[in-house]
């Protein structure tokens, strides 16, 4: 007997260490955004949370931030010197109103405008001016003359809206291995109401729904050098996959830049992310888009003259701007630290089952699983963390299923940016709903993997010809994150 | 007089002990050091306090719908500065009370009815034409329902015909489960006794004239429906004020439900509620944010300059049910086994830090009520470039952040757990607080 036991207390001792190592080796994606995962408790509030690694006082400056993201702005001018100037022409009066907890942004009623989803516009180039100006890399695309780079669906008051966004949906039926057949939705659109004349004849458009907006700072810190290690755009090793990276102006140091932000990667830093988000979405001026017209055009003219929240500053001390830099850079704090939520089943033999298919099926050849951020100090606690975005933040030819035909830089008319997988699992309990992809089409993760094509054809085609028990195993791992 | 009589210890064993202890003053009875404070005894005291203060809360809102009586009878600029003075001396007991709204659910689902902020006070009555006059957010926006009987709003028609306390409470309240559509509670009687504060960071409050709620002499129009807003407005104050009260009494709801959280539930309730005023509520989002925007928006008593007794009496209330006391408008002292008894016990110095915290913010909070007795109100010490003004707010956040940070600890020397600070992280793993 005594002998038994022994040899019990030698097998703990081995069966611990054994635990011990298997942790250390694979724990970290328990934590996807490794310091800056939070504990809480899993709720609406999931990603608004501020990454733990935060002092007492930092974390007061992130919840300051988070005030301002929440901000209702108002017409200039007002009685709120701090809180006017939005307009003339706008999509949202608070950042919180499409990213709603910070989560994707929701598509609202059958097919009216959803604040959360609104139309990039441009034109194909038409003159030698238009061709050398994209050749110099400065500008992504040739704004719509009338229109400007986006069409705002509200205005000031007494003034026209740019248009009504309408949504339709035709279905469309695709038939998986086992008899099953899922209805995908796609959406057709149209421009009503139009407040400032016709459209241009060689106008593009793209539909586009806001993004998360969790684990920024982690993404903005990954170096440059790993994410261009990873592009293949002739596709030399033949795998199907190309990644490429959409070089793109950088307005703060006015240079080339890899890309890294929105649904094409068309953005190169958080700072002119949410400055260009306040310009084009809400029509407040920043230092770095300092119109206080917003996105008025020049052929918007009395748009132009509304009245604005940039010069009722007196004190000559601060700077004469709708948001200034005090409030920016505590946007821009806020954004970079808020916190991933912790992989959920980790241990579960389904979760696991569903990796293992993630990967035979290919998938993370572009969701790629895991990068570690650089190492530098000036990043603080964002710097030497093993993160799990699943996303390679590269561009990729997606079919004509997905494409919008509306070049931004060097991403062309079929390609995505991989967008990064981490949340997506806590999509439906911090929004209310799942509307998946860059305008929402999907209702659910398995319409989103079945409209992949492109160079993602063989692994959706992979997906189909699973056994039902392996897709839910997928999805069940995709969940998990 | 000390309201000893009313406390009820629940151990036998403590009871002794109690009584002793609340005769003498806590810090310096030798006795005391004898006495085993348990988890229940500051509980209890923590109860009593609630019952105390929310009694004060409502006989302080008595007075005030007393002297909106006396001037909705003969409304001239005297008796309306007797009733502000009513509501300025209301609020001191009800903002200590504000420490018990965080962990306590039952305060916090009842707290907007008489507390919420901020307000589309364009909803209400007239307002200054910088207000605008939409808001995609809030079809309610400007609705004027004083002026307005029957106003038709996305496309309904609302029947505002009669102004009652049903109406307020039940219909125009949160009307569109809009927030910011704030129709009863302290701040909406702010605005109809002072109107709006139009001097930005600028010295001066609200400006409305007696006349405005005057039958013979009317400005502003539709006095006859202003003066049933102010009155139903505050009787439903003093209603919804008898609620809480009752609440806390025995067999009342609040103390009840706290009871049911048991020994460690209790005391984390009571530490949920001490730090997350502290940190996230004031020195975050009704301090700083304001500060570092110089915008007197973000002020909490806006109409009426209020604002710094506002803080005063939050961070009062933190200190009260920390060391176990509370002295009513009346200047009666009640005192019992205090959560400073416990941690004492545990931890002498640790008790000792938390008393210097919390003596520390108190100063900080008397500057500034200093300063806004002598016109420097909150919403000129946070003005742009009154440098000396936010530095004089800028200590009060440091030290609030510091008391929280010693909240933090003591939450771990008592071993307990499932707090959130709101805005604070550091409480899910507790050994980084100490690090």
């Amino acid at each position: 007997m005594i002998y038994v036991v022994i040899h019990l207390k030698q097998l703990r001792k081995v069966l611990l260490s054994l635990l011990i190592l298997s942790f250390s080796l694979s724990a970290n994606e328990r934590y996807p955004g490794g310091q800056h995962t939070h504990q809480k408790k899993l709720n609406r509030f999931s990603f608004s949370q501020p990454s733990p690694a935060l002092s007492m006082e930092k974390k007061l400056d992130f919840k300051v931030g988070k005030a301002i993201f929440e901000k209702i702005w108002v017409f200039a001018p007002s009685s709120t010197t701090a809180s006017d100037g939005l307009g003339p022409l706008y999509n949202a009066r608070s950042c919180v109103r499409c990213h709603k907890g910070n989560g994707r942004g929701m598509l609202e009623g059958n097919n009216s405008s959803s604040p959360a989803l609104f139309l990039r516009l441009s034109i194909s180039p038409t003159t030698h001016k238009h061709r050398a100006l994209l050749a110099s890399g400065k500008v992504g695309f040739i704004p719509e003359p009338n229109y400007g780079k986006q069409l705002q669906t509200f205005a000031y008051p007494g003034g026209k809206s740019e248009g009504e966004l309408e949504v339709n949906y035709s279905s469309i039926l695709v038939g998986l291995l086992g008899g099953e057949v899922i209805e995908i939705k796609k959406p057709t659109y149209k421009i009503n109401k139009l407040g400032y004349g016709p459209m241009h004849q060689n106008l593009l458009f793209s539909p586009r729904i806001a993004p998360p907006v969790i684990g920024l700072g982690l993404l903005e810190a990954i170096d440059e050098k790993d994410i261009l290690s990873l592009t293949d755009p002739e596709d030399l090793d033949a795998d199907g996959i190309s990644g490429k990276a959409n070089i793109v102006w950088d307005e703060i140091n006015k240079e080339s830049k890899l890309g890294r932000f929105g649904w094409k990667a068309g953005t190169p830093s958080l700072e002119q992310q949410n400055n260009a988000a306040l310009s084009g979405d809400l029509g407040i001026s920043s230092w770095l888009f300092p119109q206080h017209a917003g996105e008025c055009t020049e052929n918007q003219n009395d748009c132009l003259k509304q009245k604005h929240g940039n010069k009722r500053r007196d004190k000559p001390n601060v700077d004469r701007l709708e948001a200034p830099k005090v409030m920016t850079d505590l946007l821009l704090y806020y954004t970079r630290n808020i916190a991933l939520a912790p992989t959920r089943n980790y241990d579960s033999p389904d979760r696991n089952k569903g990796k293992q298919l993630f990967n035979k099926a290919g998938c993370h050849k572009c969701h790629r699983p895991s990068f570690t951020t650089a190492s530098n100090a000036e990043q603080g606690s964002l710097s030497n963390q093993t993160i799990w975005p699943y996303s390679d933040l590269l561009l990729h030819d997606m079919g004509q299923g997905l494409a919008d035909g509306r070049p931004e830089f060097l991403a062309n008319g079929k390609e995505w940016r991989t967008p990064p997988l981490w949340g997506i699992g806590l999509t439906k309990m911090v929004s209310g709903n799942t509307f998946y992809l860059h305008d929402g089409r999907a209702r659910n993760l398995l319409e989103a993997i079945l409209w992949h094509g492109g160079e993602a054809e063989a692994s959706k085609q992979m997906i189909i010809e699973m056994t039902s028990e392996q897709r839910q195993q997928l999805i069940i791992f995709l969940e998990s994150l | 007089m000390q309201l000893i009589s009313t406390l009820k210890p629940i151990l036998g064993i403590v009871a002794a002990g109690t009584m002793l202890s609340a005769c003498n003053s806590l810090s310096n009875s030798e006795t005391q050091k004898k006495i085993e404070v348990t988890s229940l005894s500051v509980i209890d005291t923590y109860i009593q306090i609630a019952e105390t203060n929310y009694q004060d809360s409502l006989s302080t809102a008595q007075a005030l719908d007393k002297a909106v009586d006396a001037f909705l009878n003969a409304p001239t600029e005297a008796t309306l500065t007797l009733t502000k003075q009513a509501w300025v001396a209301a609020r001191a007991p009800y903002q200590q009370t504000e420490v018990y709204r965080f962990g306590n659910e039952s305060v916090d689902n009842w707290e907007g009815k008489v507390n919420a902020w901020p307000l589309d006070e364009g909803l209400i009555d007239y307002v200054d034409a910088n207000y605008g006059t939409e808001s995609d957010e809030n079809p309610f926006y400007n609705a004027n329902i004083i002026s307005n009987p029957t106003p038709t709003i996305g496309g309904k028609i609302i029947d505002a015909k009669s102004i009652s306390k049903a109406f307020l409470s039940e219909t125009l309240h949160e009307i569109d489960e809009v927030e910011s559509n704030v129709a009863t509670g302290y701040h909406v009687v702010e605005f109809l006794l002072w109107g709006q504060d139009l001097n930005g960071t600028n010295p001066g409050s609200g400006n409305r004239p007696a006349t405005d709620d005057s039958l013979t002499d009317c400005t502003g129009g539709n006095c006859d429906r202003r003066r049933d807003y102010l009155k139903s407005a505050t009787s439903l104050l003093v209603d919804d004020l008898q609620d809480m009260a009752n609440s806390w009494k025995e067999e009342g709801e609040s103390r009840l439900a706290l009871q049911a959280k048991g020994d460690k539930g209790g005391l984390e309730t009571i530490l949920t509620g001490m730090g997350s005023l502290a940190y996230g509520e004031l020195a975050g989002e009704r301090i700083k944010l304001g500060l570092m925007l110089h915008d007197p928006e973000e002020e909490h008593d806006c109409f009426s300059d209020n604002t710094h007794w506002s803080h005063y009496y939050d961070a009062k209330g933190i200190k009260n049910i920390y060391l176990g006391e509370y002295k009513t408008s009346q200047g009666n002292l009640f005192t019992g086994l205090s959560l400073s008894d416990l941690v004492k016990q545990a931890q002498p110095e640790l008790d000792a830090e938390m008393k210097a915290k919390l003596s520390t913010t108190e100063s900080a909070m008397q500057l500034m009520v200093d300063q806004a007795s002598e016109g420097n109100t909150f919403d000129v010490l946070i003005g742009e470039g009154n440098e000396q003004g936010n530095q004089i707010i800028r200590d009060i956040v440091n030290a609030l952040v510091d008391q929280a940070k010693t909240t933090e600890k003591i939450i771990h020397t008592l071993a307990l757990a499932n707090i959130e600070l709101e805005g604070s992280d550091s409480l899910d793993n507790p050994k980084s607080v100490l690090e």
